[in-house]
């Protein structure tokens, strides 16, 4: 591997790890609320979704307007945090975040769907209040939605281009991930080879991330196989 | 003490029930499927809330629509075994042992290791629900119940979800809770047999409705009774004491008001309190005292009400010192022999017939 290959490998990493990790927490808040009746839910429901629908460079287009140094949350940010997210590599994980969003949302919504409402009035008749039940049964009990949600986006990160390019830029060392990389090396002349390379990490990245994700969610359903 | 009045519909059901306990009770709500028991027990754990009403257990409010007092479900001590056992699959015996322990805000009067000795959870404690039979997982889930150290504990239909040879051996465990326990237990049930051993105050419900309640023997008599169970079940409940055992024979003889009863000694132990079910089909009635017959018990009674039956029967409640008793007999019979009120009769059960029908209680009816 020669250094352009390993740095747009630990980039795509770093990007995506930052991107699964960041979203988790609100993925599981945003679940949780898709579980819930209340007013406007399918608006909230639409919105989580867009950008599986929408071509990736709209959404980061729409990344740009409103996070960039001179959109309305990208000056306050700049100003008074002092973060940049615009062609940096936090804001090619923030572009990933938004791109695999509903597919994490979706996997642990399905989980939180399943779970037996049964077992959380036991819960409470044994004296545990909501946050309890939540943490103490819910969030066991969706543990493999959780993974799998995880594995999945941690995936569609990996690979996403259009939004990244459009909202961090194809920056060597910074936001060049593996497919940005090999987007521009296809652009020069007689790089076959290179390419070749690209494309095996890629391919030998996603087959390792598959068998990961295979595996986990076999372990944590072992333990939780429901007795009735 | 319990007291309770509640009122609830949802769609086409409406549930307006009131009953009262004194304390120490083991009350049984008793009634046909879809009558309402389980919502009145989900109306009593607070999972669902009553329109009006009230709900009393030990002089503490638990709900009251008239002061608009309304206390969580997590908050009240109410240990409640559900139908299916609901055992935490994600966490070992011991931790959904230990579940309602934790949480307990009242003073513990059951430590772990007596629930898991009252049990016999020993064997089990480090594995998981899924590990378990139908009747261990429904043991664990009445363990967790007891830890929660409850005020009142709620068994809803505990026996339901399995089969007979699971149910006999989870049943034994009840009665083990009905001797030891101070608490004052519901016990939700369709099945006769399992009130017949284990209550100690009955509420008849059917629609939604209470339709009569009272102490076990009082009920056993009552003719609601009759169209919940089927006129071949019905028959007089009485408590009595092994009064002896007879070696020789092999019969025991058991103090029912003023008389003995004699049935097989089997497993009886002398002072034991026992329940006998007199089954209103089995026993025979006769004008004088007979002799040279094989029947070990012959009672002297008096008849009190003559009751219709259905069409070719009629009931005889007859007072056997002390205590009333039932019994069917033709209406045939009743005219040849012109039975009435006030009449002297003799009867008649074989010692024989009452095996099956005799049930220790240790000390049930002391509570």
């Amino acid at each position: 591997m020669n250094d352009l290959e390993l740095q747009a490998l630990q980039l795509s990493l770093s990007v995506a790890w930052r991107s699964v990790i960041f979203s988790l927490p609100f993925a599981i808040g945003m679940a949780w609320l898709l579980t819930q009746h209340f007013n406007g839910k399918l608006i909230v429901n639409t919105l989580v979704h867009l950008p599986l629908v929408l071509p990736p460079v709209v959404t980061g287009y729409v990344l740009l307007l409103l996070f960039g140094t001179h959109g309305a949350i990208g000056q306050w940010l700049l100003q008074h945090l002092d973060i940049r997210l615009a062609f940096t590599r936090n804001g090619a994980a923030l572009a990933t975040a938004v791109m695999s969003f509903p597919l994490m949302v979706r996997s642990i919504r399905l989980s939180l769907e399943g779970i037996d409402h049964s077992l959380l009035d036991a819960a409470r008749t044994l004296g545990a209040g909501r946050t309890d039940r939540f943490i103490t049964i819910t969030l066991p009990l969706i543990t493999p939605g959780i993974i799998a949600g995880l594995i999945t986006a941690f995936a569609a990160s990996l690979g996403e281009f259009g939004a990244v390019i459009t909202f961090a830029g194809n920056i060597p060392g910074e936001t060049q991930t593996l497919a940005l990389a090999l987007y521009s090396v296809l652009q020069q002349p007689d790089s076959e080879t290179l390419a070749l390379h690209l494309v095996a990490i890629s391919m030998s990245l996603a087959v390792a991330g598959l068998l990961l994700a295979e595996w986990l969610t076999r372990l944590s359903r072992k333990h939780l196989i429901h007795a009735n | 003490m319990l007291d309770v009045s509640l009122k609830f519909s949802r769609g086409s059901f409406a549930l307006d029930l009131q009953f009262a306990a004194p304390a120490g009770s083991i009350v049984a709500l008793f009634g046909p499927s879809g009558c309402g028991k389980s919502t009145t027990a989900n109306l009593l754990a607070g999972l669902l809330t009553p329109l009006d009403g009230h709900i009393r257990v030990n002089d503490e409010v638990l709900f009251d629509a008239a002061t608009k007092t309304s206390i969580h479900a997590e908050q009240r001590s109410i240990g409640y075994v559900f139908q299916q056992p609901r055992l935490f699959p994600h966490f070992n015996v011991a931790a959904n042992l230990r579940f309602g322990l934790k949480r307990s805000r009242s003073a513990h009067f059951i430590d772990f290791d007596s629930v898991v000795h009252l049990l016999d959870l020993q064997s089990m404690l480090q594995r998981h629900p899924n590990q378990l039979s139908g009747g261990e997982q429904q043991r664990v889930a009445i363990g967790r119940a007891l830890l929660s150290q409850p005020a009142l504990l709620l068994l809803d239909e505990p026996l339901a979800s399995l089969d007979v040879a699971r149910r006999n051996e989870v049943l034994p465990y009840l009665e083990r809770l009905r001797d030891v326990l101070r608490i004052p237990i519901v016990y939700i049930s369709h099945q006769f047999d399992e009130v017949l051993q284990l209550a100690t105050h009955v509420v008849l419900m059917n629609h939604g409705r209470c339709i009569a309640q009272g102490d076990l023997p009082t009920i056993s008599l009552c003719a609601e009774l009759r169209s919940l169970i089927g006129a071949e079940a019905i028959g007089a409940i009485v408590d009595g004491i092994v009064h002896s055992i007879d070696d020789h024979t092999g019969l025991a003889h058991i103090a029912v008001g003023k008389n003995f009863l004699l049935t097989d000694a089997q497993q009886l132990v002398l002072k034991q309190p026992v329940r006998l079910q007199l089954l209103a089909r089995d026993l025979i009635i006769s004008l004088d005292n007979p002799q040279r017959l094989s029947i070990r018990n012959r009672l002297h009674g008096i008849v009190v009400k003559l009751e219709p039956d259905d069409q070719h029967s009629v009931l005889l409640h007859i007072d056997i010192g002390g205590v009333q008793i039932m019994a069917r007999i033709t209406t045939a019979a009743c005219e040849e022999l012109h039975v009435q009120t006030g009449m002297n009769v003799w009867v008649l059960v074989k010692a024989v017939t009452l095996r099956g029908h005799v049930f220790p209680i240790t000390k049930g009816n002391s509570r």
